[in-house]
């Protein structure tokens, strides 16, 4: 299949872009105000920092329209904010770059941010340190924003770093609770090993090309050496699998649950754990010349949306259920970035679609946790649709949204991406339909046990509706689930994503794409069926049952992913650093004395034990010198 | 026998002896001058001679483009080389003697008197040491020590045969020897830091000694351009120039504290007076690095295919061992001590990036010029950071435990705050001089095929992410009212202003580095 591969090629800023940086800077405007301002803004900080982002979503609209009303190759625009690195050749530009994909981020990550930051006056009104909460969140917009609207790879990975420093602070923000700050310390720890790939790859890309502006890289991508492609895509991938939690680096998404929920629903959810499918997308120029990177990539994806998808099935925490089903879908979005340029639009689509519907449903459950005194065990819940009316009708939006229902904003995503998988592969897109089966089954669970069969409130549990500044995000959201399909009405989305990703040829042969969504929609049927057999019928047990099969306690456990975070990790670097300190203290000094001794007299006056004697140094320094001399012997006379 | 006087350049060599000469006047000072004026007497003295260098150093500089061909000249019959890279390193060397003597003159912390002992040779806790400093003695001979020991660094990058070299080693390494030994408070913790670091420095100096005649023995020449002609020509006895290059840079190695030869790193920067260590951690590292740039390139360059392989481990452990033992310290010295290790390791990786001008790219930065940038954004970062931890102090004193620093952001936003600052720098986050520093010397160690080292600095350093944020966590975000909790003691403008020009000049080279990375490019390179 041959295609052209779109080359960056953005003509200068003008007229309403001129504004672009404005859009970073108001939230960025927001969080300083109110960090910096102190308990002075406690009363009216929250919310200035809801406006502000607000203001940013205005700007991203109207760019958005006039953008629409030129011509498709017009609408690639470049802002130079000013020279970082000028010297001698090398060059870095704090530039920003408006196009199409960058387009549709502006409007989600401020659209739906706008929306969680009006939740949130509700949902955070008794909390006292909020105003702190609020300046996170704009903190987080502004990364989140450079990132998109980053021109080189030095930008993004400011926005990167951004974005992960607001949600490690977001994580931990109920620093009372311990489970809270060892969730945001492993949600750190597995970033870093995803910015490690990131920031080779940066290097990789610099080394290669003498700059990191995508310009010159989409540029000069033909001219690199498949190998290299290859390695540059797959460090690339590892950076996006730290951010976007896919296996093997998918652990932390889970705990990061302990953040108050519109966290949940903003980072988690709709936008800082997509910034993986977006680096994806993004560096097509990288990954149409790096076919085994590609190869990998569609591998991560499927493996993490069966892992997400069934760790979902078996967990009873709302919350948990829903991050197991963020990180399927997200399988889902890194499966169509990896199919390639048959699939690049449809991942975008489907990351907007599920950036409403999943914002709609993690909103809903912090609805629900409102009403329920903050449990989140679904097991107390029961019949809420009655007490929540409001709550109940949104949440279905986003439940028919994301099972796929026939006209609602996930069939129409979800389909794309399956009918594209089994094009390219039949055992890939074998597995997308298994996923969207269990994803029929788990989240008809959760609807089933929350709103549906008898009530299991513990008792003084009295559940209500939301406040109206609650429940108004949730309405809008809801629609948006509906709706979200109509982005796809004659090809819409891919003909506007071209100038980016590339154009895809009409593929013929294969299944008709209606006997796809045919069999999709029978494969979700069955799995609902089932959750309604086991589920729907049966009284729900207020504990959890402790006697299982096998595959329950398996899937209870995230399929034992901490446990192989640790081996892969946490354990080696722990041997690392305990050798190493052993070796610093007691080895060289063991061999001389047998065991550290104390200092005598001496050691009441110190204020701590110097753990070794100058003799011990003197023998490593003896030791490394041998070896220095020998090292070099050894390599240039064999 | 016939003598001929030397010819000396004294055009280009002035502010050496400015520097030498105003030490010698402070010799001179401490024996004519009363008491009660020293103190005053000498920091004028130190502060003048030093800026007055300064000025001569980049009038140098400035001069060197006008000379014609090699921007540079070899001076002293051969001895020492004044080019770009020697008069940026001999700049770099006096600003952070400037900040040194401005700590070393700091009074205001331990009410009215210096961080010197009274008196160093009475011993601690007896009578004559409490006499001394119920009297407010204090020894203002650290200025002409520390003005010996510039010398001594401003020497070292320029050298240009093997016996300066050595002697350049030796004029460093003294002075801060006793410096080391001379703190006021914990005498015995100071005492021991000196001892330590004068022996292993000693015992290392031998190695560099020997291996030099070694390789005085393979070339017979004592200057790097005779030596580089003999390892092109490549006639003699192969062995013993590895021998001899070997040996050579344990003693190098041993000063900028790579591992394995770093264990007096954590040592001697806990022990030494905390303005000495602010001093050393930065420009013994820029003096030893110069040295260390210039006769692994101009002397052994040739070869290179021969002391990479070892390099490059060394590289690699000096990273891991520093990032990760950083991570277990519980004292504000030591982390610095083991991240100043560590950061040797990412330096030696640019140090890697050595190649052939032919094989570089079009405008590709040269591994000379990262290492420099690299040099100097981590010298400003190190001494603003000692110099913060100088003023955080509890009722014994200064203070560097962890629980002792827990929760400093609330109570003293701005100083904690400025102290994440340097510590975000030294970790290389976007927009920092750091990060340029790092990306910097990790591209041209890629370039020059150096990938396995690329990829261990580059896990190091995220290593080194984490221990640094978890300490800024701390400051910060972890509750506690403690007992022994330090709070900040507000210093003369001295101690406020180093640590306000150096926090600036970080933020300055992390947002715009342009025109210090266009100086840095614009040394050139070493002169033959």
């Amino acid at each position: 299949m041959e295609h052209t591969i779109p080359i960056v090629d953005p003509g200068s800023a003008d007229g309403v872009f001129s504004l672009l940086w404005l859009v970073i800077a108001l939230p960025a405007l927001g969080a300083a105000v109110l960090l910096i301002g102190g308990r002075y803004t406690d009363k009216w900080g929250p919310l200035v920092a809801t406006v502000l982002p607000s203001l940013s979503f205005v700007l991203s609209l109207v760019m958005f329209l006039t953008a629409l009303g030129r011509d498709e190759g017009d609408r690639q625009v470049k802002q130079h904010l000013y020279t970082w690195i000028h010297s001698g050749h090398l060059n870095v530009g704090m530039d920003l770059l408006y196009d199409p994909l960058s387009s549709l981020f502006l409007l989600l990550i401020t659209g739906v941010g706008s929306l969680i930051h009006v939740y949130s006056l509700g949902y955070m009104a008794h909390d006292v340190r909020r105003r702190r909460f609020f300046a996170y969140l704009n903190l987080f917009v502004a990364a989140m924003l450079t990132l998109v609207l980053a021109e080189n790879y030095i930008g993004l990975f400011l926005g990167w770093e951004g974005v992960g420093l607001a949600s490690y602070l977001l994580i931990g923000f109920w620093q009372h609770k311990p489970s809270a700050a060892a969730a945001a310390k492993k949600a750190f720890v597995m970033n870093r090993v995803g910015d490690m790939g990131m920031s080779a790859a940066i290097m990789l890309a610099f080394v290669t090309w003498g700059s990191t502006s995508f310009s010159v890289i989409s540029e000069g991508a033909a001219g690199g050496s498949e190998t290299r492609m290859n390695i540059l895509g797959l460090l690339l991938l590892l950076g996006a699998c730290g951010k976007s939690a896919q296996v093997p680096l998918q652990a932390w998404l889970l705990d990061a649950m302990e953040g108050p929920t519109p966290v949940s629903a903003l980072i988690h959810a709709a936008t800082m754990v997509t910034a993986g499918v977006y680096l994806v997308v993004r560096s097509n120029f990288v990954f149409e010349h790096a076919p085994a990177a590609q190869t990998v990539v569609v591998i991560v994806a499927v493996v993490t949306l069966l892992w997400g998808a069934i760790i979902g099935t078996a967990k009873d925490d709302i919350k948990k259920v829903l991050a197991g089903s963020t990180m399927s879908q997200i399988g889902y979005m890194m499966l169509g970035a990896g199919l390639g340029v048959a699939g690049y639009a449809f991942a975008i689509f489907h990351l907007l679609t599920h950036g409403f519907f999943k914002a709609n449903m993690f909103l809903g459950a912090g609805s629900v946790m409102h009403g329920m005194d903050d449990d989140v065990d679904m097991r107390h819940y029961g019949a809420l649709s009655r007490a929540m009316p409001v709550t109940f009708l949104t949440f279905a939006m986003g439940y028919l949204a994301i099972i796929g229902f026939p006209g609602f904003s996930g069939f129409w995503s979800k389909d794309k991406i399956i009918e594209s998988a089994l094009h390219e592969n039949w055992v890939v897109g074998a597995c997308a339909l298994l996923g969207a089966g269990i994803t029929g089954f788990y989240m008809t669970r959760l609807m089933l046990m929350t709103y549906f069969t008898d009530k299991r409130w513990v008792p003084g549990v009295h559940p209500h509706e939301s406040p109206r500044v609650m429940t108004f995000p949730l309405i809008a959201l809801a629609a948006l689930s509906v709706l979200g399909g109509v982005l796809l009405i004659g090809g819409w989305i891919t003909d506007y994503l071209d100038p980016v990703v590339g154009q895809s040829e009409e593929e013929s042969g294969g299944i008709p794409g209606w006997l796809v969504s045919v069999i999709t929609v029978a494969v979700v049927a069955i799995g609902v069926g089932i959750a309604w057999l086991t589920v729907g019928r049966k009284p729900v047990p207020a504990t959890a049952p402790e006697k299982v099969a096998w595959p329950v306690t398996v899937a209870r456990n995230d399929l034992y992913g901490d446990a192989i975070n640790d081996g892969l990790v946490v354990q080696p670097s722990g041997h690392l650093t305990r050798g190493l300190v052993a070796a610093d203290t007691y080895v060289v000094d063991g061999l001389l004395t047998g065991g550290p001794v104390a200092v005598g007299a001496v050691a009441g006056l110190l204020r701590r034990v110097q753990n070794g004697y100058v003799r011990s140094y003197a023998l490593s320094v003896l030791g490394g010198a041998l070896v220095v001399v020998l090292a070099l012997l050894a390599v240039n006379l064999t | 026998m016939e003598f001929t006087s030397p010819h000396i350049e004294y055009a280009q060599l002035w502010p050496l002896f400015v520097v030498f000469g105003v030490g010698c006047v402070g010799v001179l000072v401490e024996a004519f001058v009363p008491r009660r004026l020293r103190y005053l007497t000498q920091v004028g003295l130190t502060v003048v001679g030093l800026l007055v260098a300064l000025g001569g150093t980049i009038g140098v500089g400035v001069g060197l483009k006008d000379l014609k061909g090699a921007r540079g000249l070899v001076a002293g019959e051969g001895a020492l080389a004044i080019d770009g890279p020697a008069v940026y390193l001999w700049g770099l060397v006096l600003v952070c003697a400037i900040a040194g003597v401005l700590l070393f003159a700091e009074r205001r912390l331990e009410s009215g008197v210096t961080v010197f002992a009274g008196q160093a040779a009475a011993l601690p806790g007896t009578t004559a040491e409490r006499e001394a400093s119920s009297r407010g003695l204090e020894h203002t001979e650290v200025y002409p020590l520390l003005l010996f020991a510039v010398f001594g660094m401003m020497l070292f990058p320029a050298a240009n045969d093997l016996i300066m070299l050595f002697v350049a080693l030796e004029v460093l390494s003294l002075p801060l020897y006793l410096l080391s030994g001379l703190a006021r408070r914990r005498r015995l913790l100071s005492q021991e830091a000196a001892m330590k670091y004068f022996l292993l420095g000693a015992f290392s100096s031998g190695f560099f000694l020997y291996g030099l005649a070694l390789v005085y023995g393979y070339a017979g020449s004592m200057q790097f351009a005779g030596i580089a002609a003999a390892v092109q020509g490549g006639t003699a006895n192969h062995s013993l120039l590895l021998i001899g290059v070997g040996m050579m840079s344990v003693g190098l190695l041993f000063k900028v504290g790579a591992v394995p030869f770093h264990a007096w790193t954590p040592d001697v920067y806990q022990g030494a007076p905390t303005a000495v260590t602010a001093f050393m951690s930065a420009a013994t590292k820029i003096a030893a690095f110069g040295a260390f740039l210039r006769l692994f390139y101009v002397a052994f360059g040739a070869d290179r295919w021969s002391w990479q392989p070892m390099m490059w481990i060394v590289a690699i452990l000096t990273m891991v061992v520093g990032a990760v033992l950083a991570v277990v310290q519980t004292d504000v010295k030591r982390m610095l001590a083991y991240s100043s290790v560590s950061h040797s390791g990412f330096i030696l990786t640019g140090l890697l990036g050595v190649q052939a001008a032919g094989d570089l790219g079009k405008g590709e930065i040269t591994s000379l010029t990262a290492v420099l940038f690299y040099l100097t954004s981590y010298g400003l970062a190190i001494v603003g950071s000692f110099a913060v931890v100088s003023v955080v102090r509890d009722a014994g004193g200064e203070t560097a435990r962890f629980d002792a620093w827990t929760g400093l952001g609330r109570r003293a936003p701005l100083t904690a705050g400025v102290f994440a600052f340097f510590l975000l720098s030294m970790a290389g986050i976007p927009l920092t001089s750091g990060f340029i520093g790092k990306w910097a010397v990790f591209s041209v160690a890629l370039s020059a095929g150096a990938w396995p080292v690329v990829i261990v600095a580059v896990a190091a350093s995220i290593v080194a992410v984490f221990f640094y944020v978890r300490f800024i966590l701390l400051m910060f975000f972890t509750d506690r009212a403690s007992e022994g909790a330090a709070a900040v003691t507000v210093p003369s403008p001295l101690t406020s202003s180093v640590i306000a020009v150096t926090a600036l000049a970080t933020l300055v080279l992390g947002v715009v580095p342009g025109p210090v990375l266009d100086l840095v490019q614009d040394a050139g390179s070493f002169i033959r």
